[in-house]
């Protein structure tokens, strides 16, 4: 137990840690307000993060979502000015998100063009579109049921942590209890025996990304409904936290190894040591140096708790 | 005979539960071909490892140059004149053949000091040392271009370049097509007039027969026998080598074949197959025989979907089939155990448990969720009739012996229920004991009315355990063989397209 729930408990204690001491030095810290714009800020990041654990479990990479999610703002922001409904705002969110994702599948699993190549492309090319379509201008005004979703409470929650939360849930048990779960394992892990074993590795690599995709379309909406109008450069650089929270959360970058609530509570420890440093009172220019050394951190321990540094490099035979 | 070259002594090797060598002596005497034989897992590569500092011993002495030695890292070995040339060629592809034979070990310029490598004069000695051979070589092309020979010859020509004493070669002739391992054995008899000791370890005896000078057998770690090959023969070889006789080896129990299983008819693919047809009945197990490159395997691939045929009719149970897909061919109840087990056969994280539902998910599922108690209950009752030896179903496939991984390949298909059973070298490298377990689950299954199509390159094994041997040759079949006609005399004729 210890062994295999390691890096989730280690994770809680750096969290627990942390937590404990910005609350005795920093009552602010404390207090409800805090509470929910950490949990709401991971929940966004966190949906994300369960579709590109999915990818990196399956031995690919996707570096779009950022710019992903910025598409499926500004449309949704768009759609809504012109007076669309929010279920149908939400739902086009969804579509949009699932279609790009589909696409970098398809590109990645039946074109077999290298993931990192194909999401560099999508990431580059939606990110220009949306600098030649908006011109740089802002979505806003929004209309007034524009903040609902991110805005209404559960049990003094906003609502888009109790989602997040159930997506992360969600996710795990699909990724330990069904056929596709355990075909996205096999395939991180040995894609030639995966498909010598009949399973259709082209079809589970396109399914990783459409469901990524899908769940940034989620996470937009998670995220953007919290305020007042749209930004163009929404979700710059969201691939870089993301990917550091898998990694944290002890995803093997390498394929065939993770579990979604590490990279929650990896998204987690990054957000609470962001609003650390604001707290504390140091330079957000901190917060990347502190990012880099989380990856160290979690990449060392993982190779000494292994032993792998003094086994001998592997000859060939 | 002179004073030896290199000498092993006492030489031990313990790795955690497995005594790889035990007191083994060596002894290569210079201008020497020394063959070193065995079964896999005999100590082989063992021994060659500890010879070129890959692993040291535990116990014993190695003399080198007529004086003590160690050898702690493989660069410590090759800087005194020791070079190996393994089966699988480790050159780098996209590299020429120059700066493949200097990689590692650049010449600097005569003169001035500093770290400018000197191409000029790296390049005069190369054309020295090919042409010494006797051989022609672009020194400018990309290695990937080469043929095995040529890539072979510049791994020779490297060992050369480096002023190399001792060349182990591990299974050369391996890779190479037939008027090459001709020249090989020319090459060789040249390095050895220079006085360079050579270790020759092939699994095909007949080989020795003809390039060796000595041979020495090991067995399960031990030395059992060195010898000059005048005095020994093949069935002593194989004797010592075994240490059973081969009947024990090979339980094929003779089984009345039914009714057509599998008809491949008029199969083409490129020109890897050409014209490939034959019938495999219920209960026969039908071996396959060829050089390697022969087309077994490209037919074992088309058969299962994993490269479809372009050309030509597969009937199964009588009912034309298409497969084009693994997925599909398990579904038509054809199972492929494939040639490289750890790389292909098995997802080694997973547990052996999950390694044996892997292809059979679907029918342990519901709406998609796996029934994890009915998988467990499959999975223990596999681990039962195949006598897998593994602490438990959720210990990692990894953790498993050679054998007992073999046996998890093997359950994960017999899972699948299939009608056609096809298994590319199934025992290769795995130890005699659960080589006859698998051998002996192979009559078994042939027996309740499984057709098997059996690829070996182990004569023996073919010989052993089919009623039937076809061979391959450049992607045709060019003969087949009854089981009381068969020797391996008419299969390398036929193997090698002689006749």
């Amino acid at each position: 137990m210890m062994m295999r729930w390691g890096r989730e408990l280690t994770i809680l204690a750096a969290l627990a840690l942390l937590s404990g001491y910005l609350s005795l030095t920093q009552p602010n810290f404390r207090d409800a307000f805090t509470l929910s714009t950490i949990l709401t800020n991971a929940a966004y990041v966190g949906v994300v993060g369960i579709g590109m654990t999915m990818v990196i479990v399956a031995g690919q990479i996707d570096i779009s979502v950022g710019s992903m999610l910025a598409v499926c703002a500004l449309i949704a922001g768009t759609l809504a000015r012109a007076g669309a409904p929010m279920f149908l705002v939400v739902l086009t969110s969804l579509a949009l998100g699932l279609g790009m994702g589909a696409l970098n599948g398809a590109l990645i699993a039946y074109l077999r063009i290298p993931s990192i190549i194909v999401t560099l492309a999508t990431l580059t090319a939606l990110r220009g579109a949306i600098v030649w379509w908006t011109k740089g201008y802002w979505v806003m005004p929004l209309p007034p049921g524009w903040k609902f979703l991110g805005t209404t409470h559960i049990l003094g929650l906003p609502l888009p942590v109790w989602i997040g939360w159930a997506a992360v849930l969600a996710a795990a048990y699909v990724l330990a209890h069904t056929i596709i779960g355990r075909e996205v394992y096999a395939l991180g892990s040995n894609p030639q025996a995966a498909r010598l074993a009949g399973i259709d590795t082209a079809r589970v690599t396109f399914w990783v990304f459409a469901v990524s995709g899908l769940l940034v379309g989620l996470a937009t909406m998670l995220h953007v409904t919290r305020f007042s109008m749209v930004q163009t450069q929404e979700g710059l650089g969201l691939e870089f936290l993301v990917i550091t929270a898998v990694v944290v959360g002890g995803t093997n970058i390498f394929g065939g190894s993770g579990t979604v609530v590490g990279t929650y509570l990896g998204v987690l420890l990054l957000t609470v040591t962001s609003s650390a440093l604001t707290f504390l009172g140091i330079s957000a220019t901190w917060d990347q140096a502190i990012r880099g050394a989380f990856i160290l951190v979690a990449v060392t321990a993982d190779i000494v708790r292994t032993g792998r540094w003094r086994q001998p490099v592997r000859w060939a035979r | 005979m002179a004073e030896p070259l290199l000498q092993l002594r006492g030489i031990t090797k313990q790795f955690p539960g497995v005594l790889a060598l035990d007191g083994v002596d060596f002894a290569l005497t210079a201008g020497e071909v020394h063959a070193l034989v065995g079964e896999n897992g005999a100590g082989k590569s063992t021994l060659i490892k500890i010879i070129s500092g890959v692993h040291q011993p535990d116990a014993g002495r190695i003399d080198y140059l007529g004086a003590p030695a160690t050898f702690p890292t493989p660069r410590a070995a090759a800087d005194r004149g020791i070079a190996v040339i393994y089966q699988e060629i480790a050159l780098f592809g996209d590299l020429s053949v120059l700066e493949n034979l200097y990689v590692g070990a650049y010449l600097r310029p005569l003169r001035t000091t500093g770290r400018r490598v000197d191409w000029a004069r790296m390049r005069a000695r190369a054309q020295e040392v090919v042409a010494s051979l006797g051989v022609e070589l672009d020194l400018g092309a990309p290695v990937h271009r080469l043929s095995a020979a040529q890539q072979q010859l510049v791994e020779i020509a490297r060992a050369l370049l480096r002023d190399a004493r001792v060349i182990i070669m591990d299974e050369p002739t391996g890779p190479l097509a037939q008027p090459d391992v001709g020249r090989l054995f020319s090459l060789i008899r040249q390095l050895r007039s220079r006085g360079v000791g050579i270790v020759y370890i092939s699994h095909r005896l007949e080989e020795i027969f003809v390039v060796a000078d000595r041979v020495t057998v090991l067995r399960d770690g031990r030395r059992i026998i060195t010898a000059p090959v005048a005095h020994t023969s093949r069935d002593a070889l194989i004797h010592d080598m075994v240490g059973r006789t081969l009947d024990a080896l090979y339980p094929k129990s003779a089984v009345k074949a039914g009714a057509p299983v599998l008809e491949v008819d008029a199969l083409s693919k490129d020109a890897a197959l050409a014209d490939v047809s034959f019938v495999l009945h219920r209960g026969e197990i039908v071996g396959l025989a060829g050089l390697v490159g022969s087309g077994r395997t490209t037919l074992a691939h088309a058969l299962f979907g994993i490269d479809p045929p372009q050309r030509g009719r597969v009937r199964l149970d009588g009912v034309d089939a298409r497969v084009s897909h693994p997925g599909q061919a398990r579904e038509l109840g054809i199972a492929y155990i494939p040639e490289e087990r750890q790389r292909q056969g098995l997802v080694l994280p997973f547990p052996v448990g999950e390694n044996l539902s892997l292809a059979i998910l679907r029918r342990l599922s519901r709406l998609g969720f796996v029934d994890h108690a009915r998988e467990a209950a499959v999975a223990r009752d596999f681990v039962r009739r195949l006598d897998i030896r593994t602490p438990g179903i959720n210990v990692p496939a990894a953790a498993l012996s050679g054998g007992n991984q073999q046996k998890v390949v093997v359950g994960k298909w017999l899972a699948a229920q299939p009608r056609v059973l096809i298994m590319d070298e199934p025992t290769r490298g795995v130890d005699v004991g659960a080589k006859a377990e698998i051998h002996r689950l192979m009559s078994e299954l042939a027996g309740r009315g499984l057709g098997i199509l059996l690829i070996s390159s182990e004569l023996p094994e073919l010989l052993g355990m089919s009623d039937r041997i076809l061979v391959m040759h450049r992607g045709r079949i060019t003969g087949e063989l009854r089981r009381d006609e068969a020797t391996q005399e008419k299969i390398m004729t036929l193997a090698t397209g002689v006749a």
